[in-house]
């Protein structure tokens, strides 16, 4: 059914426009075009459907829901609403003092936060759509475990000691409620929502994403065909060598300067694997670049020591690299579909 | 005269929200207080997870995103 973009890649790239697949410009141009359009139209239709289904799920039901369970469920929950809640950075600060005076533990709280920009419905989509099932899998199980490590590190080290104090003291208030009266937090009304009320959310949240993240997808497909076209396969293997335990980390440094959004960084990571990156030098950049933003921790900074943030860097940083190991470790089985 | 506090950390939507209102108010020829919260430890006690939001004289009436214009005169006119 998606052939119908290669199709039309083709018919402009190499009949309109006349140039050769045997080309670097006619390959690269070739990527471009096909991917644009397929990613642009898996993209709206998705996102779409998706947004119907998730109109009716809001914050205070997560955290409602998060409160009742115990320690261990709370991460791969928290981890989880974090994977399918979209929500764009600024609010961050917002959702964690929310989630932490009602007493959620900090590991749960950053379990959220660090899965949330690694994991979105557009990431997943394009990652199935580029690389494949398995690889879209890793990647979501990679993404939830730099949450629920990184959140379970952090409470065993007791970070919430290096709050700021109006964060603290309501952290404590609430831990301290729970505990002398349990069983008494309330889980607020589901909304009734009805079909148009869903339509309407899901065309305001379709114009809000894709007017956010379309120069991403067109740059960062540009920068993928770029690398497509212009890189010779393999080249990284035979330079960088394949899967050399100091490529990890490499990549994780490489990653961290720069920002950008899941969306832009997907089209880059199928080019560099094709080129023989190693999978998971190749994640751990992806997740570098993501995860590790610098608008993020400004933010964080205002509610967290510098202290903590910088365990929280540590930490995620420490994750991205062992993650990166582990994948490259068991890449093979990854790629007996590609 | 009715004031409106646009909670939000100062990210771009906030401001945005905050220029709704103003000239929602104008078309609408009322008059208004306007003040942007930025202070967290502000936006905590009123207990909202997502910004930008909006209270009118105290209480929240929105979260989460720029309010529609339709929305905001509804609150003019409360």
């Amino acid at each position: 059914m998606l052939e119908i973009f290669t199709t039309l890649a083709t018919w402009l790239t190499y009949d309109l426009m006349g140039l050769s697949p045997q080309t670097k410009l006619g390959t690269s141009i070739h990527f471009f075009i096909e991917d644009t359009t397929k990613i642009l139209f898996l993209l709206v239709v998705m996102i779409y459907a998706i947004a119907l289904a998730r109109a009716s799920l809001n914050l205070e039901r997560v955290r409602a829901y998060i409160q009742q369970k115990n320690r261990m469920v709370g991460y791969f929950f928290g981890s989880g609403f974090g994977a399918i809640t979209p929500f764009c950075s600024c609010s961050s600060i917002p959702l964690f003092l929310g989630f932490t005076s009602a007493g959620i533990p900090l590991g749960i709280t950053m379990a959220f936060l660090f899965t949330s920009p690694i994991i979105n419905e557009v990431a997943v989509i394009m990652l199935w759509s580029l690389l494949g099932w398995k690889f879209t899998l890793a990647y979501i199980v990679v993404g939830m475990a730099v949450g629920i490590i990184g959140g379970m590190v952090l409470d065993a080290i007791k970070g919430e000691r290096w709050l700021k104090d109006f964060a603290a003291k309501a952290y404590q208030k609430a831990a301290a409620q729970a505990e002398s009266h349990p069983g008494e937090l309330e889980v607020p009304e589901p909304s009734k929502l009805t079909f148009k009320d869903r339509h309407q959310f899901a065309k305001d949240e379709l114009k809000e994403i894709v007017g956010r993240i379309w120069k991403w997808v067109l740059i960062g497909v540009g920068l993928g065909a770029a690398l497509h076209g212009f890189v010779p396969d393999g080249w990284f293997a035979a330079n960088l060598g394949s899967g050399q335990w100091w490529s990890v980390p490499a990549a994780v440094v490489a990653g961290l300067p720069l920002y950008s959004n899941a969306t832009g960084v997907i089209p880059v990571m199928e080019s560099l694997i094709v080129k023989g990156l190693p999978v998971g030098t190749t994640l751990a950049f992806c997740m570098s670049t993501v995860a590790a933003s610098f608008p993020e921790f400004i933010m964080l900074k205002q509610v967290m020591t510098f202290r903590l943030l910088a365990i929280i860097f540590v930490i995620l940083l420490t994750n991205f690299m062992v993650v990166g190991w582990v994948i490259n470790a068991i890449g093979p089985w990854l790629f007996a579909g590609l | 005269m009715k004031t409106f506090e646009v909670l939000g950390t100062g990210c771009r939507k906030c401001v945005a929200t905050a220029e709704s209102i103003e000239r929602v108010a104008r078309e609408m020829d009322r008059e208004v207080i306007v003040v942007k919260v930025t202070d967290p430890a502000t936006i905590m006690e009123y207990q909202v997870m997502s910004t930008p939001a909006v209270a009118v004289d105290g209480k929240v009436v929105h979260s989460g995103s720029i309010p529609g214009h339709d929305k905001i005169a509804g609150w003019m006119n409360d």
